[in-house]
């Protein structure tokens, strides 16, 4: 299909370009539900089954960390949103440096990220490798607490990985933005891109006291 | 000029199929006609393969010892058939063949909502492919195509790891598929076409994209996690590691299960394109059969338990999903009424595509009626695991699926390739397939009903005469599916030409050239009239009017 300059040639309006991409990207949000879903599903059946163990193991993943975390992508949340606006109110400068404000945050978010995975490694906490909870653990326990990091890396990773894939977008539009291509005409990979982003954080608001919450109450 | 005077008919100078050359252009191509085209190969090529393994099956089980495989190669023969045949023939199959080339042009678009994601989506399938390709190659798999743990993650000594990044894979394209599909159909509708002038077969599509989409990532993040417990030694569902194997089954169910909707809607969405063709008629109950697709696919949701009745679940959990899988019964047979309905004092000619879709609405109703028995709590625990479960679920997906699936290639082969395959050979194969495919399938409710549980290497001597039957039966199958493999590629060369609407029928699909063009219409259409209206239709050159009134008046 040939290209009339931002249209593409399956389309008739920009408009129904927008819509359709729109509806694309929500769509594709709840197969990501889903997704997420069944990691989900599993983390509730083994913690209503081992509902001590799994606030035992919470308990060694340090809460401030996290908690640092989840300030930091709300941030990233709020520079993402001020994308969207000032690609649509046409502030070409603003936006590039909130899509830049919003890449340097998912980027603390990983390192710190990095910081905790790093602490589980030291501590034998990484299932499937040499993984040991406490000195003198007994097998029951190992089993049942390496459920839970088994769970922790599984859906902290799966996020992890989105927030990668989600930085690469970010560079590609701090790019375009920096060759002027969004306009209040066209910025439909900035809302795209935007809610891509958000959904991610959503999911980490989840996380969050499921995995460092278990047993602060 | 030289053209065979009988249709005086030519094909357009320029259409999809010689717009470019070249392998590049096939490729790299975004036209959703292409990108079916190259699904078509494909998957026939996954259908071959599954069909070797049944071949091996059928030939093994012709004695009561076994006459051709060790046990464990026994295992890997039907985990390999299934595969093949569930993850890369019959759920791609209809969407991402005859749908894909299809929905843009019933709606009048000039492709999907987004060709690049089009592409991309066959390529996935490729990789997907490969990966499975390879377990086969390499030690093969002998799981079951349920990948049941903690055989799949602990015990097994096959390919299993390949086999389900494959599958994982392979999700990912029927995801994009369904995406684009419902997509497409929200934002890509020529003007006039309103949601219930939509031909029934986009809102099938439309029903299984909705399964595709919420379906497809449950599997995805099952067997990616059965895979990690596989390499890493994790316990998600290992019960020696404190893991539950139930929890698998439920999220592999919670899937598998519509899947098997992803498999009969899109066909259940040819049948009720053909029947109006064919019988004449405006199709009874339109706006019934649009609903009961979407029913189908929602109520396909909250039956899945129904496969675990007896692998430990609560009784009450157990009534309740018996009962929500009586519930699919009512929107099929609204299908089977309408269907029906539709041809009586229909004015009824028995081409091919016909013969197909005749064969169809009465495969299904046994493949359904049957189903009945499974979802019965009582019954189920006699039948559970055994032939019947094995011919139920073929009458529904060879039967059901791949006989829409062979119809519908039949009735838009003309509009695919702009040739008429040679109709006389085509209703020959179609009756030895019907006939092929009962003698296999049909035995083995009786066998299942004796006690023959399914899986098994070897059986009793009592059962060797049904078995026998059923042996013999698949050869007469075999031959039904390669009769069109070979008439239909001939057809390609040496076919007639076609013209716009060779039957006649009434959808957008028969408004242009037979191939049609690269962008689909020349000219955007703008759809003023109501579906499968045949009395309102002069454009179609068909002179009768009289008797259509009087069928009509009856409705």
């Amino acid at each position: 299909m040939h290209r009339t300059g931002e249209l593409f040639g399956q389309y008739k309006t920009m408009e129904q370009q927008r819509e359709t991409a729109a509806l694309g990207m929500w769509i594709f949000l709840s197969t990501e539900v889903l997704f997420f879903g069944g990691l989900f599903m599993t983390y509730t059946l083994n913690r209503s089954t081992y509902p001590d163990i799994f606030s035992e193991a919470s308990k060694t993943i340090r809460l401030s960390l996290g908690a640092v975390n989840t300030v930091v992508l709300i941030a990233s949340s709020l520079t993402m949103a001020m994308a969207v606006w000032s690609s649509q109110t046409g502030k070409k400068k603003l936006l590039t440096l909130f899509l830049i404000a919003t890449l340097a945050l998912g980027c603390v978010f990983l390192g710190i990220k990095a910081i905790e995975y790093h602490e589980k490694y030291v501590e034998h906490h990484i299932p499937g490798w040499n993984y040991q909870f406490e000195p003198n653990a007994d097998v029951a326990t190992n089993a049942h607490t390496q459920l839970f990091f088994s769970l922790y890396f599984g859906m902290t990773g799966l996020h992890a990985l989105h927030m990668i894939v989600g930085a690469g977008l970010l560079i590609w539009l701090i790019k375009e933005s920096l060759r002027g291509r969004f306009t209040p005409e066209y910025n439909t990979p900035v809302e795209n891109i935007g809610l891509y982003w958000h959904f991610v954080d959503i999911v980490w608001i989840f996380l969050f006291p499921l995995l460092y919450l278990i047993d602060r109450h | 000029m030289n053209e065979t005077p009988s249709t005086g008919n030519q094909l357009p100078r320029e259409h999809y199929l010689n717009a470019t050359y070249g392998i590049r252009s096939w490729l790299l191509t975004t036209d959703h006609k292409r990108i079916a085209l190259l699904y078509l190969v494909s998957v026939t090529f996954f259908f071959f393969i599954g069909g070797a393994f049944a071949t091996m099956i059928r030939i093994h089980l012709l004695t009561p010892a076994g006459l051709l495989v060790t046990p464990e190669t026994y295992n890997k023969l039907f985990t390999m058939h299934g595969v093949a045949m569930i993850f890369f023939f019959l759920i791609p199959s209809i969407p991402a063949v005859l749908g894909n080339f299809l929905l843009p042009i019933m709606i009048g678009a000039k492709d999907l909502a987004f060709p690049k994601v089009n592409l991309l989506s066959w390529y996935i399938y490729l990789v997907g492919g490969s990966f499975v390709l390879y377990s086969f190659a390499t030690g093969g798999l002998d799981t079951g195509w349920t990948f049941y743990t903690p055989l799949s993650s602990v015990y097994s000594n096959s390919a299993v790891t390949p086999a389900v990044i494959g599958v994982f894979i392979n999700g990912f394209s029927s995801i994009l598929t369904g995406l684009n599909f419902i997509v497409t159909v929200h934002t890509m509708r020529a003007p006039g076409m309103t949601w219930f002038r939509l031909p029934l077969f986009v809102w099938a599509q439309y029903a299984t994209s909705i399964i595709f989409i919420l379906g497809t990532p449950v599997i995805a993040i099952t067997l990616l996690l059965a895979g990690m417990e596989r390499m890493f030694h994790l316990g998600f569902f290992n019960p020696a590691l404190g893991g539950d194997p139930i929890l698998f089954q439920h999220l592999f169910w919670f899937y598998s299960h519509p899947a098997v909707y992803i498999m009969i809607l899109p066909a259940m969405g040819v049948i009720s394109e053909i029947i109006p063709t064919f019988a004449r008629k405006p199709i009874f109950g339109y706006s019934f059969i649009a609903g009961s697709s979407i029913a189908i696919a929602v109520i396909g949701f909250f039956v899945w338990a129904h496969h675990m009745f007896l692998t430990g679940q609560s009784t009450y959990s157990a009534l309740a999903f018996s009962l929500l899988s009586y519930l699919v019964a009512i929107p099929s047979a609204v299908k089977v009424f309408n269907w029906t309905s539709t041809l009586y004092k229909g004015s009824i000619s028995y081409d091919t595509p016909m013969l197909y879709a005749l064969g169809f609405i009465g495969l299904f109703l046994i493949g359904g009626l049957t189903g009945l028995f499974l979802a019965c709590l009582g019954l189920d625990i006699h039948i559970h695991d055994t032939y019947f479960v094995v011919a139920h679920f073929h009458y529904i997906m060879v039967g059901g699926a791949v006989m829409g699936y062979v119809g519908g290639l039949h009735f838009w082969w003309p509009k695919i390739t702009g040739k008429l395959y040679p109709e006389f050979l085509a209703r020959i194969a179609a009756v030895v397939l019907f006939i092929g495919f009962n003698l296999t399938f049909f035995p083995q409710f009786i066998l299942g009903y004796l006690g023959m549980p399914r899986r098994y290497h070897d059986y009793p001597p009592e059962f060797q005469v049904l078995n026998v039957m059923s042996s013999a039966g698949a050869s007469i199958l075999a031959l039904g599916y390669l009769l069109p493999m070979f008439y239909l590629v001939w057809s390609m060369r040496y076919g007639e030409v076609a013209g716009r609407n060779p039957w006649p029928a009434t959808g957008l699909e028969w408004q242009t050239d037979s191939p049609p063009p690269t962008e689909n219409f020349e000219v955007t259409p703008e759809v003023t009239w109501e579906p499968y209206d045949y009395e309102n239709r002069p454009d179609l050159g068909l002179a009768i009017k009289g008797a259509h009134s009087l069928a009509h008046g009856d409705d």
